[in-house]
């Protein structure tokens, strides 16, 4: 896209903010009897970006209509830069930008029409440099006379977006933002959010895309069944609970793990031709090189090795597992 | 006060109008312009003169008030449950917007348009019939405050509705019907005496008795009770709409 320049952030040199969101005790029942959220207590640090997870239905979109006003809550209480979303409701909208999951749009309203209509609501004098600003970066400019009805999907989705930041939030929630996006587009969306976040912008993104969320955010939420579960750094969370393993492949297969190696908990794989050493980051069991050194003792030789760690996405499929 | 979101959702609808001009404003003048051919032409060269009016001339503040009621509830209803069907709504829900801001706004831009028309339409009528408006201030009053009533009623039929046939449910079952026989084409002296009675349970003879008056000085009942109930009307519709919003009722789950 236009104008934005991918500058990415190493998530390890981002040191912990005050929080601008404050989700304190939060529960929403429906008139259904269906409990969405269940005592969300939730900060969000300012300038973060942060990934909120979870299967379809744990409460993602409940928890983000809530904060921005759309869901009526049943307990608890949001602040919103310290503005409580309900007393002070205006204070805390003004500074919120909410892309919503679905592509609802005017069919018959412009592309100028509709964004410079979004900043009014939010309250904000007419300024054409900002949402001319806005649009060129989503590289909707040469549209800007358009019917939206004439637009294609990832473009309506980009108008969200504009229309999301016509009032210069502080903060930005992206709903699903690449869901249904096609892979450059996906990109470009990612380099914008990493933008926005250097402009001071918070974002909150919720996503089941994984891989997003381990490409793009500082911290990561799990929610599950209206609870949140986790919330961890990402770094951290990759540290902890990532796995890695480092598979040897054997110059000579074997038939059997030599009992003096027993102590490494090696699995034998590939008909004996590859040997599978798996170890938590954090390293509680003997290390690599002493594992190298019993090998070389047991006169086993490799020919190659390779090393491969969890992603987000297995820590994620294994904490879903264990809160079932 | 957020003046500059009343102002966006205002010039959003009046934009929605200019687009649909035809709907707008060119149908309910053709069909106005039809009444005037039936009833005034037709019909009225038999009853020639109500009350020392001509027919055609007497039912002018009538069928204007037809339009009002009608092209006022069509278009607030129309204006809020659109954002609620295509599921924009969530915008104005997220917004530091309150629910008089919204309501201003929504009604303020339905209540326009319902009285452009109800001032072309009176426009229309003075090329087929020769008119005369005795209280033009009252007659704009009666105007205004009813093209506000009834995109009030008309508000809250788009919230109420959860498809396009409750959307016209009400304006079709009731509405049309009360203003019908709310004495739109005829003085409700001209009713038997039990019917007289029974018409005044319909609010919309105080509606158009009131206008009327405006007009010819002519009235079904006083002026003073037609300006009290349609207040009524006002005071009980934003009542419902208070109420709607405090309780997000259809709107916030």
């Amino acid at each position: 896209m236009a104008g934005l320049t991918p500058t990415p952030v190493p998530s390890a040199i981002f040191a912990p903010m005050p929080a601008i969101i404050t989700v304190d005790n939060l529960s929403k029942t429906y008139a259904s009897g269906l409990q969405a959220l269940k005592n969300i207590n939730l900060e969000i640090r300012r300038g973060e970006i942060f990934a909120l997870l979870g299967p379809n239905g744990a409460g993602k979109t409940t928890l983000i209509g809530t904060i921005c006003g759309i869901v009526n809550p049943t307990q608890g209480k949001v602040l919103v830069g310290g503005h409580d979303i309900v007393k002070a409701y205006r204070a805390a909208r003004s500074m919120i930008g909410l892309v919503p999951q679905e592509l609802t749009t005017d069919a018959f309203e412009s592309v100028w029409g509709t964004v410079s209509f979004s900043r009014g609501l939010f309250g904000r004098k007419a300024d054409p440099k900002h949402i001319e600003k806005v649009l060129r970066e989503l590289s909707l400019w040469s549209r800007k006379d358009s019917k939206i009805i004439t637009l294609s999907g990832g473009m309506k989705r980009r108008l969200l977006i504009a229309k999301a930041l016509s009032h210069e939030p502080k903060v930005l929630f992206l709903d699903e933002p690449t869901a249904g996006v096609d892979v450059e587009l996906r990109r470009d969306m990612w380099r914008l959010v990493r933008s926005l976040r250097e402009s001071g912008v918070t974002i909150i993104l919720t996503t089941h895309y994984i891989d997003e969320a381990e490409e793009m955010a500082d911290r990561v939420g799990v929610i599950n069944k209206g609870e949140i579960i986790l919330v961890e750094n990402k770094a951290e969370l990759m540290r902890k609970l990532g796995r890695k393993q480092l598979t040897l492949q054997l110059h000579d297969p074997i038939t059997a793990i030599p009992a003096d190696l027993s102590g490494h908990h090696l699995e034998l794989a590939g008909n004996g031709s590859e040997l599978i050493y798996t170890y938590d980051t954090q390293g509680e069991r003997p290390g690599i090189a002493a594992l190298l050194d019993d090998l070389d003792k047991a006169g086993i030789r490799f020919k190659d090795l390779q090393t491969t760690q969890s992603s987000l996405e297995d820590i994620f499929v294994s904490l879903l597992r264990e809160d079932k | 006060m957020n003046v500059h979101a009343v102002r966006a959702i205002y010039k959003f609808e009046m934009a929605r109008t200019r687009r649909t001009l035809m709907q707008s404003i060119i149908s309910p003048v053709i069909s106005t312009s039809l009444y005037f051919v039936v009833f005034g032409a037709a019909i009225g060269s038999r009853i020639q003169h109500v009350e020392g009016i001509s027919y055609g001339a007497f039912i002018v503040p009538g069928l204007i008030m037809l339009s009002l009621l009608t092209q006022s509830i069509s278009n607030a209803s129309f204006g809020i449950y659109f954002p609620k069907f295509t599921g924009t709504i969530y915008e104005l829900l997220s917004a530091p917007v309150s629910y008089l801001e919204i309501v201003v706004a929504y009604v303020g831009a339905a209540a326009t348009k319902s009285i452009i028309l109800g001032l072309i339409i009176l426009a229309t009528a003075a090329l087929f019939v020769p008119l005369q408006i005795l209280h033009p201030l009252w007659m704009l009053l009666f105007l205004l405050l009813t093209a506000v009533t009834f995109s009030l009623v008309g508000f809250i039929i788009g919230i109420w509705a959860d498809g396009f046939e409750k959307l016209q449910l009400v304006p079709l079952l009731i509405v049309t019907p009360l203003t019908f026989l709310g004495g739109s084409f005829y003085s409700i002296d001209m009713l038997p005496p039990f019917w007289q009675k029974v018409t005044l349970f319909n609010p919309v003879v105080y509606l158009i008795s009131g206008f009327r008056w405006s007009f010819y000085g002519l009235a079904d009942v006083s002026v003073g009770l037609s300006l009290a109930m349609t207040v009524l009307f006002m005071a009980t519709s934003l009542g419902i709409v208070a109420w709607i919003f405090k309780t997000g009722y259809r709107l916030k789950t």
